[in-house]
């Protein structure tokens, strides 16, 4: 076995230079000098990959296809490393025990006592690959933040459009690049201001929007065709896209002008957020139809930013956040692929969103091997071909989970590592969370300091300069290769169930969730898990801050205003188009254009809302824990 | 006669559907020895008063995220009272700023419980607080 291994490696060794999968050792730096001395009169490229014809050793020529260790130097290392454990790990031990018998990541990723060369054998050139290219792992651009800074995205929203209006004109005002809209409770539901179930709820925790009346004053003075908009709205999505385009079109801005988000990522809503109006399948029925009219007719939107961030403020770990975040991407296009879209007329739009949290280098691998499997997964599972359906781009937010009532001013702290994580890990936009978030929506004076974190990032830290800093470091490589394993053994799993949705409606990624948290809380309670001022270096001291409250004016100024669009709408036209509606979901037409014009006749978005009711029934969850 | 296990409904009012304190409370309950009901999400106070007469519970501990907990604790309050059970502790905890306890105290909430509690607290509360039934 071990001759075989040896002819082997020396076949592959002959090639030697520039050959796939060969290995040549680091020691024989004179023949890849030659090489690279010979490409030089090939122009640009060869002078950009060898500055001055120096002695200096070349850049790896055509990195990607070069090994760049040898097994010869891995085994020198790994018999130094077998010394040192022995002598001075072992003899350190005895003298000082290690804090903990086990070190894991949060995911409960075993980290040994040290990564050395030896462990990057294991790794596979083509895993690795370049920025901007196949598979991504290094990242999605080939200049990353060196040509553009990712977007500085402040989700906001509360109280009456009114209020979400100013505090957009004041974000735009201090530096922020794209607008990010959040709704209230009843909005999300699908409900009206003047429901019963919105009792209580109204404006508390977004933008309470009822009608196209609401979207007008909400976008006031906001040109759509300059600034990029992120609405986080699932269950009733398709209301909120066709009242942004209806707003657009009073501006004046064709649908092809409009860029943005829009989150419309049903299956995380049933796997953790749990905002729904009806069941899984007939809810991908819509999400499908809206990433089918956007193919069509808004190519500068994405139509669905698929999520992990609420499966992980659920509970899971960072392995299952991105495992399920990723599943739930291969059932969307799963389900687009058999309504007959080609893959890559729609996969470059489609987006993600991840959660940062605490755990600072497995957070960053979570972006890279999140990177790398979707890459595969669209390219050997969905045979696309546009490099664009391949490149998972991505928002995220710092984790809302981990802030603590305890002490807030620590927030900030917590959240300036949790964005440093996203930008080392090339996230394209980001979102901090305020300080004060544990209690209320943020204050202005809050949610300024979490902008100022990702400037500090941006224009002080100097991270921007150099494009994916970690490639290369051992543990960081090591965590992104372990986190694609796990990564795939749950997909895997969720595959051999029947697929996402099927997974769904068995409640398995929920239970596995479930399971997760109530461990992270139990080791938190035994003091396992050490959170600073709640488990841990607890003070007396109360700081006082400001909150941000919102009051029940805002309800009463809602339903006032949803009264009057109602009380001067055309009913005709609204009945009209409310049944075109709802022949639309009983047919197999898609919904955006009857929604869209139901919204500009004024029907509400509890109207729309109650026809799919009407259509599928409200779902209901059983009480599982 | 052995005393009766302590009966909790533990509820989630309105249309927050941020479920994981109420399923670790539901569950740190269960494993201390209580039954546990667990209503689910998006119950309106109407449906979690039934639900709480009709399992016979000693309490009922709603968890309330969005910020609707001066609407919802009142409403729950009220209908128990007009049902005549009034004898149905209540406690909740969830998003609910320092100010509003005092508050909701006064209102008839028993107990409430804010972020970074532990459940073992929650456990000990209730095992003092709220007296058993043969």
């Amino acid at each position: 076995m071990a001759s075989k291994r040896t002819s082997k490696a020396k076949k592959v060794a002959r090639p030697a230079a520039g050959s796939r999968a060969a290995a040549p050792a680091v020691k024989k730096t004179a023949p890849r000098k030659a090489p690279a001395k010979a490409a030089k009169p090939a122009g640009a490229k060869a002078k950009a990959a060898a500055p001055k014809p120096s002695k200096r050793k070349p850049a790896a020529p055509k990195a990607a296809t070069v090994r760049t260790y040898s097994p010869d130097a891995a085994k020198a290392v790994a018999k130094d490393m077998a010394r040192w454990m022995r002598e001075d790990v072992d003899r350190s031990k005895a003298k000082m025990p290690l804090r903990k018998a086990e070190f894991t990541t949060d995911s409960g990723i075993p980290i040994p006592d040290l990564l050395t060369l030896a462990d990057r054998q294991k790794e596979r050139p083509e895993d690795m690959g370049l920025p901007g290219q196949f598979p991504y792992t290094r990242g999605p651009q080939s200049t990353m933040y060196r040509a553009r800074l990712w977007t500085m995205r402040q989700f906001a929203g509360f109280g009456t459009p009114q209020d979400t209006n100013a505090r957009f004109k004041y974000l735009l005002s201090q530096g922020v690049t794209g607008l990010s809209t959040a709704f209230d409770m009843p909005a999300l539901m699908g409900y009206d201001a003047d429901h019963p179930m919105s009792l209580g709820e109204v404006g508390k925790e977004g933008v309470a929007i009822s009608t196209l009346k609401d979207f007008e004053i909400l976008f006031d003075g906001i040109p759509l065709d300059k600034v990029t908009t992120s609405m986080t709205i699932n269950a009733s999505a398709i209301v909120a896209l066709c009242m942004y385009i209806a707003v657009a079109e009073k501006q004046g801005v064709p649908l092809e002008k409009l860029g943005g988000t829009i989150q419309n990522d049903m299956l995380k809503e049933f796997i953790a957020q749990k905002e729904w109006i009806v069941g899984p399948r007939p809810a991908v029925r819509i999400v499908v139809d809206m990433i089918q009219f956007c193919q069509q007719h808004m190519p500068r939107w994405h139509p669905v930013s698929i999520s992990g961030y609420h499966i992980r403020e659920a509970g899971a770990t960072a392995v299952q956040e991105m495992a399920f975040t990723l599943a739930d991407g291969i059932g969307y296009v799963e389900e687009c692929v058999k309504r007959g879209m080609d893959v890559d007329d729609f996969a470059p739009r489609l987006s993600f969103f991840w959660d940062v949290h605490n755990d600072f280098f497995e957070e960053i691998a979570k972006f890279r091997a999140a990177r790398r499997i979707w890459a595969k997964v669209m390219k050997e599972r969905f045979g696309a071909k546009d490099p664009r359906s391949m490149m998972l781009r991505t928002h995220a937010q710092t984790a809302g989970v981990s802030l603590t009532a305890q002490q807030p001013y620590n927030n900030v702290v917590r959240t300036a590592l949790q964005a440093l994580a996203a930008v080392l890990g090339g996230t394209q936009s980001l979102h901090t969370n305020s300080l004060d978030e544990t209690y209320a929506l943020p204050t202005e004076d809050a949610v300024t300091i979490a902008l100022r974190t990702q400037q500090l990032i941006a224009y002080e830290s100097g991270v921007d300069r150099v494009v994916d800093p970690l490639a290369g470091s051992y543990y960081v490589e090591h965590l992104t290769d372990e986190m694609e394993k796990l990564g795939m053994e749950y997909i895997r799993r969720i595959d051999e169930m029947g697929g996402i949705i099927r997974a769904v409606e068995e409640q398995y990624p929920q239970k596995e969730i479930a399971e997760s948290a109530y461990r992270f809380q139990r080791e938190v309670e035994k003091g396992e898990r050490i959170i600073v001022g709640v488990n841990a270096f607890k003070s007396d001291r109360a700081a006082p801050i400001d909150l941000l409250k919102i009051d029940e004016q805002v309800a009463h100024e809602q339903v006032e205003r949803l009264e009057k669009v109602k009380a001067g709408r055309n009913e005709a036209a609204v009945k009209a188009a409310l049944a075109k509606v709802e022949a639309a979901a009983r047919g197999t037409d898609n919904l955006m254009p009857p929604v869209l014009e139901a919204v500009k006749a004024y029907a509400t978005l509890g109207e729309v809302s109650d026809v799919f009711r009407k259509v599928w029934g409200q779902y209901r969850e059983g009480g599982m824990f | 006669m052995a005393e009766r296990k302590l009966r909790i409904l533990v509820a989630k009012p309105g249309l927050d559907g941020h479920d994981r304190g109420a399923k670790i409370i539901a569950r740190a309950l269960r494993d201390a020895g209580m039954e546990v009901i667990y209503t689910g999400l998006h119950q309106t106070p109407d449906m979690i008063v039934s639900a709480a007469i009709q399992e016979d519970v000693d309490a009922v501990g709603m968890s309330i995220m969005s910020g609707a907990h001066m609407t919802l604790f009142p409403a729950v309050i009220d209908l128990l009272k007009q049902r005549g059970a009034s004898d149905i502790r209540i406690f909740g905890g969830g998003i609910i700023p320092d100010d509003d306890i005092p508050r909701l105290k006064k209102l008839g909430v028993d107990e409430i419980f804010t972020p970074g509690s532990s459940t073992q607290d929650i456990v000990r509360w209730i095992h003092a607080h709220i007296p058993g039934r043969a």
